[in-house]
């Protein structure tokens, strides 16, 4: 180590223990700004592992629906719209209420930012509430991909405008539903996931963190929690809405 | 009038306040009341294809607003089109395949 780079890191030490950058800021980063830029650029680049991931999911759908075609409508029509679209506003407000504890943060507004929290994680149970009773009218029905599957409702649907499928091909109608719950499954894990998060965050802001001008950590899992409404912004028109008027 | 400065090129991060967050949201809850209604709507070979359209303009308010990309560095923006292209690719280069796997076979 040569005398310059000693007399740097003694500078650095001294504005340290004098207080002349604030607490949160690292010592490998020169200022508040530039240490903002890194972190929000590296929760990105996750993010864009996390296109990726679901990307996969979105492909294989796509493929799927191209092959088995009146399978995946027929399936994709015993799915409830009115569920759906629920938990759909059901997301996109948490979105916002996540986006306002975002601003609450920057404005060190501590009460705000505990309600912002609070509301976030009560709409992400909600969602979660309904995505299981909609998992539940599944097990029901014998719609599960497995040994339990029941082709009766695609032979002989209930519906006289529904068109009755072959057995071999609504036994394509499994890929719907094996599809439907590997992406709404996933979807579902990092809501869990983002709620967890959410009560440590909740605790923290709690003791006061967040509120006294280090944002970062809510700005990204604002990110995060973003991304996720993003993937069903996707989610619900290709599952539940795209198969209302077949081309037959 | 003075010059810009380092100082500003990394300006102080902007402040997204309630109201466009407020106004964000009654967007979005329209476009999903929108997509919903819409396919009830025989449109045909154009179902799919509305739907995802309302779908990319809601994720885009999400990204923009909600998530700042609008009020972002360049190298934010620069990564979040990175992350959509390596998407396409993805998506283009599967279906490229897919369809030309059989031809010249017949």
């Amino acid at each position: 180590m040569d005398s310059q780079t000693v007399a740097v890191r003694q500078q650095a030490e001294v504005a340290h223990h004098e207080g002349a950058h604030p607490y949160y800021l690292r010592h490998h980063f020169e200022t508040v700004e530039q240490q903002k830029e890194a972190v929000s650029f590296g929760m990105w680049l996750f993010l864009l592992t996390e296109i990726m991931f679901f990307g996969g999911l979105f492909m294989a759908y796509l493929l799927y629906r191209n092959w088995y075609y009146d399978a995946f409508v027929s399936a994709s029509n015993t799915l409830g719209i009115g569920l759906g679209t629920t938990n759909t506003a059901v997301l996109i407000v948490s979105s916002f209420t996540m986006a306002m504890g975002v601003y609450c943060a920057e404005m060190r507004n501590k009460r705000g930012l505990l309600l912002s929290l609070s509301a976030t994680i009560l709409l992400g149970l909600v969602f979660l509430g309904i995505k299981t009773i909609e998992y539940h009218d599944k097990y029901t029905e014998h719609h599960i991909p497995g040994a339990s599957f029941s082709i009766e409702d695609f032979v002989h649907p209930q519906d006289k405008r529904d068109v009755a499928l072959a057995p071999d091909v609504a036994q394509h109608a499994q890929i719907f539903f094996f599809l439907y719950f590997a992406m709404t499954g996933m979807h579902a894990l990092h809501m869990v996931i983002g709620i967890s998060i959410l009560f440590a965050l909740l605790y923290r802001a709690s003791k006061g963190a967040y509120t006294s001008g280090h944002t970062s950590t809510i700005d990204n899992f604002g990110l995060y929690w973003h991304f996720v409404d993003i993937v069903w912004i996707f989610l619900f028109p290709l599952l539940y809405l795209i198969s209302r008027h077949p081309l037959h | 009038m003075s010059h810009p400065t380092l100082e500003d090129a990394h300006a102080k991060p902007h402040i997204v306040g309630p109201k466009v967050y407020g106004l964000i949201l009654l967007a979005l809850l329209c476009l999903t009341a929108l997509t919903t209604g819409i396919a009830f709507v025989n449109l045909g070979v154009f179902s799919p294809i509305v739907a995802i359209a309302i779908a990319v303009i809601k994720m885009t308010l999400v990204i923009l607003f909600f998530m700042h990309v609008k009020y972002s560095s360049r190298l934010v923006m620069l990564t979040v089109a990175a992350g959509f292209f390596t998407f396409l690719v993805l998506i283009t280069m599967t279906l490229s395949d897919y369809i030309s796997r059989a031809w010249g076979l017949w």
